[in-house]
């Protein structure tokens, strides 16, 4: 009981601040209600128990890429530019979309529990208090089974910071 | 114990609210957070099947997922400095060079 209401308190947060996000004008407030989705989604890993995941969303996410998001939209003069040009065409075709995607998705998920037997076969989750402790459990996994994924991403990263040092470097500069 | 139904739909309406921030949005660091958006709608799925199957590999995944959104974000934005400093907009209908 107490589990569902914690549930649908945060997917409250996270879907109607997610939906403010997409209908801002104001990049900056876009940007303060995708971290308040975000948070949320935190949340709702903590009520999974995934408390390391729960602590990297926060520090990583809020505090890493949303203030390098807010960094941007600071350094980026908005205001030149925000004429009213909206296709109508195209937002409407985009919610319908979305709609029936979301109608056809429910669809499938109410008919896979009447089907007897095998439907949707998914095991109920083990109790909270016979799980082990997660930071170990995750690391245990980390660095034995996915050691070379862990490695690779590694690389990614590195190339990722090179890529954006290269991309923000002023060109000027080295004539 | 609430059923894993909650969790796919939670995570679905997440995902297409970021599709269409991506499609119906014209400026670009608002494309780019509702692709955030969507990368973290994918992990609330990833930790929802790790519980269910008391298996963490979701987990590892969704801290993949999580460490490929920071790199994805740094050079989009990168693109996105190097963009304005040429052309002054962030508008994805002005960016028309490849347009022919």
């Amino acid at each position: 009981m107490l589990d569902s209401i914690i549930f649908y308190f945060f997917a409250g947060i996270a879907v109607l601040s997610a939906l403010l996000m997409i209908t801002r004008r104001n990049a900056i407030h876009s940007a303060v209600f995708l971290t308040t989705a975000l948070l949320a989604t935190a949340g709702i890993f903590l009520q999974l128990h995934a408390e390391f995941l729960f602590i990297v969303q926060i520090i990583l996410y809020v505090g890493g890429i949303m203030v390098m998001f807010i960094f941007v939209i600071m350094l980026v003069r908005l205001d030149v530019a925000l004429p009213r040009l909206r296709s109508r065409l195209r937002q409407w075709s985009a919610i319908l979309v979305a709609l029936a995607v979301f109608l056809e998705a429910g669809i499938i998920l109410y008919l896979a529990r009447r089907i007897p037997g095998e439907g949707l076969l998914v095991p109920s989750p083990a109790p909270a208090a016979k799980l082990p402790p997660n930071t170990e459990d995750l690391a245990n996994s980390l660095f034995h089974a996915y050691l070379l994924p862990f490695e690779i991403a590694s690389v990614l990263l590195l190339v990722a910071m090179i890529g954006a040092v290269v991309m923000g470097k002023n060109r000027s500069d080295t004539k | 114990m609430m059923s894993i139904d909650h969790y796919l739909v939670l995570s679905l309406a997440l995902l297409l609210i970021g599709a269409i921030g991506v499609i119906t949005r014209r400026n670009v660091i608002i494309v780019l957070m509702s692709i955030e958006l969507i990368l973290n709608a994918v992990n609330i799925n990833l930790v929802a099947f790790s519980r269910y199957y008391g298996e963490v590999a979701g987990q590892v995944f969704a801290l993949f997922i999580i460490a490929d959104a920071a790199a994805e974000a740094a050079v989009g934005l990168g693109i996105m400095i190097a963009f304005f400093r040429n052309r002054e907009t962030v508008l994805a209908n002005e960016m028309d060079l490849l347009k022919w």
